[in-house]
């Protein structure tokens, strides 16, 4: 993989860690709060967080679910690929749970959009906040923000940001790739 | 990246084993959705389909209305009967009439073998074929696969048999190309007079002796005798058939092993398969029913995906 390596082994551990006791910070005990990741690529990170903070508060009890956007994206026949859905494990209701949704890499917003509305037909969440790895900013289609950052980066509109993770390449690293 | 290969479902014979995989893991996931409290999804708001039955339907045209409003499609629903194809309108120009309203998607019924094909050469719209005479029944097979898969995890190597009136039956013919796309081994099973000439020729076991095919399969599939077609008597009399070709629990009970019963509806109760076996555990008749709403929505959803 070529490009600029901007977020580490070592530093993406400690911005992991630092996520996970924001995260406890704010939900204490996680008796009212969920954690969802979005499919496909949020998972890697939505998981590493549910298992570090099940961790650090010695407990198995803290909801957990991914959810898949495919049938709430905006750009369904507009685009030239096919959209897959990928799998969805949803096996509880968010009616007046606290949500917190997790994603890779916030760029324009639209798979956010998407999520709230996949989001609401599983029911009203009391509050949703958003917790992505890498924030590019400056670029958002949606007025919509992060609630918890690991790092933002100011980059340009043909720049892509990779996130790779030991469960699917080699290492956890995030590149920038200019093309 | 997975993409479906057909811009039509005319028949599971121009589908790929690939297409028929992606159409059973798009259908888990609206398997799911169909089983939560709010169970529509947006994503087909933008079409509209028409729904045109030329034959008489209940589950299939149901089936395929519930598929398209869970998926917010707008849909018009048009049968034959009250139309004016009894004016003597053709079939280009009725569909070529509903198209001019703009309409995306057209699933059809029709009583001629063929009548999908033709039409997909002749108009725009993709078509979804929902059965065109003793030729093919796609969503059907898809349907019947996706459950033989839910019930016993995969449908490679399980030995399928399909009992009675092959001959007059489109279901028997997509079926049998799933199942052996999917790797799973055929046999067909019903009196001389219903088994077409030459079957062989798919690769699939001919057999007349009922209890020799349940004792060799894993799953039975047992149609509805179609008397709607049989403009000759192919047996003396329905009690004759039921005798010999009748699923009942004594039958059942008699095989040292479990078999899974299938049965793609209407169920004549007491001819094709015993009141007591279709409302056994064994049989699974009504999961399929339930399944085929997700696997026509996952059809419906990648078809209408690839148009930009």
């Amino acid at each position: 993989m070529n490009g600029k390596v901007i977020l580490e082994k070592k530093q993406f551990d400690i911005t992991l860690d630092r996520l996970c006791f924001e995260l406890i910070e704010k939900h204490g005990n996680f008796s009212e709060t969920a954690l969802i990741g979005l499919q496909p690529r949020g998972i890697y990170l939505s998981r590493r967080i549910h298992a570090r903070i099940s961790e650090i508060l010695n407990t198995s009890k803290i909801l957990y679910g991914e959810l898949d956007i495919a049938f709430y994206r905006d750009d369904f026949r507009r685009g030239n690929e096919q959209i897959i859905p990928s799998e969805l494990k949803m096996d509880f209701s968010v009616q007046d749970k606290n949500i917190v949704l997790i994603d890779d890499v916030l760029y324009t917003g639209r798979t956010i959009r998407a999520a709230l509305d996949a989001l609401t037909d599983f029911g009203r969440p009391s509050k949703v906040e958003l917790l992505v790895l890498i924030d590019r900013r400056f670029s958002r289609h949606l007025p919509i923000q992060p609630d918890y950052v690991g790092m933002a980066v100011d980059s340009r509109a043909n720049d892509k940001v990779k996130v790779e993770w030991k469960e699917t390449s080699k290492n956890d690293v995030v590149h920038i790739v200019t093309n | 990246m997975k993409k479906f290969s057909q811009r039509h479902l005319l028949g599971i014979k121009d589908l790929t084993r690939d297409d028929i995989e992606l159409v059973f893991e798009t259908a888990d996931n609206f398997k799911a959705i169909i089983n939560r409290p709010i169970k529509k999804v947006p994503s087909l708001r933008d079409i509209t389909v028409a729904n045109i039955f030329f034959e008489n339907s209940t589950r299939t045209r149901i089936s395929f209305e519930l598929a398209q409003k869970r998926l917010s499609a707008d849909i018009v629903n048009f049968s034959a009967s009250s139309s004016s194809v009894s004016k003597g309108e053709t079939l280009i120009d009725t569909v070529k009439n509903i198209l001019s309203m703009k309409v995306d998607m057209v699933v059809m019924r029709h009583p001629a073998p063929g009548a999908c094909i033709f039409l997909a050469k002749h108009i725009d719209a993709q078509i979804i074929n929902a059965g065109d005479g003793t030729h093919e029944h796609p969503t059907q097979a898809l349907l019947d696969a996706y459950s033989i898969r839910e019930r016993l995890g995969s449908v490679k190597g399980k030995k399928v048999v399909i009992v009675g009136d092959i001959l007059h039956s489109r279901v028997a013919l997509s079926n049998i190309y799933c199942l052996q796309k999917l790797g799973a081994e055929v046999m067909v099973c019903g009196p001389t007079t219903l088994i077409p000439k030459y079957i062989e020729s798919l690769g699939v076991k001919v057999e007349h002796d009922l209890m020799k095919a349940l004792q060799w399969c894993d799953v039975a599939n047992m149609l509805r005798i179609q008397l709607e077609r049989q403009d000759i008597k192919y047996f003396p009399s329905l009690r004759e058939y039921s005798m010999l070709y009748g699923v009942n629990k004594y039958r059942l009970d008699s095989l040292d092993k479990e078999i899974v019963i299938m049965h793609p509806g209407p169920v004549n109760r007491g001819v094709e398969i015993t009141s007591e076996v279709a409302d056994s555990k064994n049989a699974i008749i009504l999961d399929q029913v339930e399944n085929g709403v997700a696997t026509r929505m996952a059809v419906m959803y990648l078809l209408a995906g690839q148009q930009a």
